[in-house]
């Protein structure tokens, strides 16, 4: 039997397509649809099984969010204290960064590669440089800071700092990215406008305002809900510069996600770690489509 | 091109004339030579502890004085570093090869060509992306405990599987399919060319920087990848590299010039191939960052 062009161009593409539907059944919706399952049983790892329980692994997170010193309830209070304080500051900071690399030419190569190198690293890495940075007395800063007559800070070793300290590794890695961003969108606004506006007599801080912050909005919504969604899932990180990766001091710096792995892989608690994962994932659902309806805002040029 | 010197035009010219100009080019450079500074001096001084013997650790210094390579002899004798490299060398190597070539196919097979079907699986891959890995790490345990994907061998297919095809790749490869000419492709028919030989010879040269970019990036996710490995790797053998950094600072939790110079040996190589590779990196996140 001789095959229409048409039949044999569906014939070539399934097959093309073979291997990654095949892949995206099995590795990527399937599993996603388990977890809602595993989540709804009191799961055992190593029969593979475990009998339904319905909401009550939702129900005992409902419970934990409300006892003054349990984990889960530390690891959202935590989580939403990392997105409060590392967006808004890498937002910030990566926009200062970008718009004063717009300014220069001579250089400008080295400074990207130098902002831009933290963001390559290993976040196993990036921690231990940090704890190392930050250990009191011997650590780099306790000594610029004993040459500066500053007094001394214990950063992750108290739970007052420790959130902060790690915050600002997270920012510290992270901003090299937004600031490539920023530049990128920068650099795509027409200079027609700039020079409209001087001839209309704006300047400085206006011209920042009125146009460059308004053209920016695109990408300003599209870093916000990036660096929200991995300030969400912070985990390297928090593991290896807590003591014994346990989200210390005092539980002051555990995260979601860092509960998920000590609840599902260390109690081996696999149906309420399931459940965890769930919030985490509406969460997140939730946060994207609202950032990006309430920030998504129309501009007439 | 004129964007960068109006844009720097208009902040100068709240000064006043050229004075005014010079000095606030030169407050620029000042904010940023100190930003780059608070960049680069982890780096440094991670460097420069692993080549200082350990008695000169509690003395501030900037350079040791007596640099040493033992520290690197030790930390490369006594643990699995070398065997750490390789794993991380062979999974990412494995992902990043998959990765190109899957979402290569798909992407070209998604723009190219007409099917029933094409715009739901279009969308069922792009679903995917709002899934995060976290919520699929203790479903994948599931998976690779019943498959033996966390035992011996299994296990660098048990690491590398979720990364093999990606969501974000096969929609970046789609778009930049978008500027290759149907009528090449049709030429090329004509001439009798196979399907697969289209793709191959016709598709992919001409979508290299695209692939360039995603391989690039690839290779570095998938080098630094912590979750997962660390979850699935049953056997010290069978660490990646950030895995057995990690595990190797619960054994050496005071020696810090041990930990500092595998820290560096973790980290040195990927600066390297970032630093040989920076244009491409840079403008690749740039474009990637722009089309999401």
């Amino acid at each position: 039997m001789r095959l229409t062009l048409r039949q044999r161009q569906v014939l070539w593409a399934y097959a093309f397509l073979s291997v990654a539907l095949v892949f995206f059944v099995i590795i990527r919706w399937y599993p996603a649809l388990l977890s809602f399952n595993i989540a709804m049983r009191d799961w055992n790892t190593f029969k593979g099984s475990g009998p339904w329980v319905g909401l009550e692994n939702y129900a005992a997170i409902w419970d934990d969010m409300w006892k003054p010193r349990s984990d889960v309830r530390a690891a959202f209070t935590n989580t939403l204290g990392y997105v409060l304080y590392g967006v808004p500051a890498q937002m910030v900071l990566a926009l200062a960064v970008a718009l004063l690399l717009d300014r220069i030419r001579v250089l400008s190569t080295l400074f990207r590669v130098a902002y831009f190198a933290p963001y390559v690293t290993s976040a196993v890495a990036v921690a231990f440089v940090w704890n190392w940075l930050y250990l009191p007395q011997t650590g780099l800063l306790a000594q610029v800071f004993d040459i500066l007559r500053i007094p001394e800070q214990p950063f992750t070793k108290s739970p007052d700092q420790a959130l902060a300290s790690i915050v600002a590794v997270a920012v510290w890695q992270t901003l090299g990215y937004s600031v490539i961003i920023y530049l990128a969108g920068i650099k795509q606004i027409p200079a027609t406008y700039y020079e409209a506006a001087r001839i209309d007599g704006a300047a400085g801080a206006r011209l920042f305002r009125h146009i460059t912050l308004p053209l920016l909005n695109p990408v300003i919504v599209y870093l916000t809900v990036l660096s929200t969604i991995s300030f969400l899932r912070l985990f390297a990180l928090v593991q290896n510069m807590s003591p014994q990766g346990t989200g210390g001091p005092l539980k002051s710096t555990t995260t979601v996600v860092l509960e998920v792995y000590r609840k599902g892989f260390s109690s081996y608690d696999m149906g309420y770690a399931a459940a965890l994962t769930v919030v985490l994932f509406f969460v997140i659902l939730l946060i994207t489509v609202v950032q990006l309806r309430f920030l998504t805002r129309r501009f007439e040029y | 091109m004129s964007t960068l010197a109006s844009s720097g035009g208009t902040l100068a010219a709240s000064g006043s004339g050229r004075l005014g100009r010079w000095g606030i080019q030169g407050a620029t450079y000042a904010l940023l030579s100190v930003g780059a500074l608070m960049m680069v001096t982890p780096f440094l001084w991670m460097l420069i502890t692993s080549f200082k013997p350990a008695p000169e650790l509690v003395e501030f210094a900037w350079l040791p004085k007596s640099p040493t390579l033992a520290n690197y002899e030790r930390v490369l004798t006594t643990s699995n570093f070398t065997r750490w490299y390789f794993n991380s060398i062979v999974v990412a190597l494995f992902s990043t090869t998959c990765v190109v070539l899957f979402d290569s196919l798909v992407g070209y097979t998604l723009c190219k060509f007409e099917f029933p079907g094409k715009n739901l699986i279009f969308l069922g891959m792009l679903a995917t992306l709002m899934v995060p890995t976290e919520m699929l790490i203790i479903p994948w345990f599931d998976m690779s405990v019943r498959w033996s994907w966390n035992t011996g061998l299994a296990q660098y297919w048990g690491i590398a599987f979720p990364g093999v095809i990606t969501a974000a790749g096969v929609f970046l490869m789609r778009q930049f399919f978008n500027g290759v000419p149907n009528d090449l492709l049709d030429a090329a028919r004509m001439d009798g060319m196979s399907e697969i030989g289209i793709w191959a010879k016709i598709g992919v040269p001409l979508t290299l920087a695209a692939m360039a970019a995603l391989a690039i990036f690839n290779f570095i996710g998938n080098w630094n990848a912590y979750l997962w490995p660390l979850i699935v790797a049953s056997e010290r053998a069978y660490y990646t590299l950030p895995v057995g950094l990690s595990f190797f600072r619960g054994e050496s939790t005071t020696e810090w010039e041990k930990i500092m110079t595998a820290a560096s040996l973790a980290s040195v190589p990927l600066l390297c191939v970032f630093l040989v590779f920076q244009r491409y990196i840079i403008a690749g996140v740039a474009l990637t960052g722009l089309k999401g």
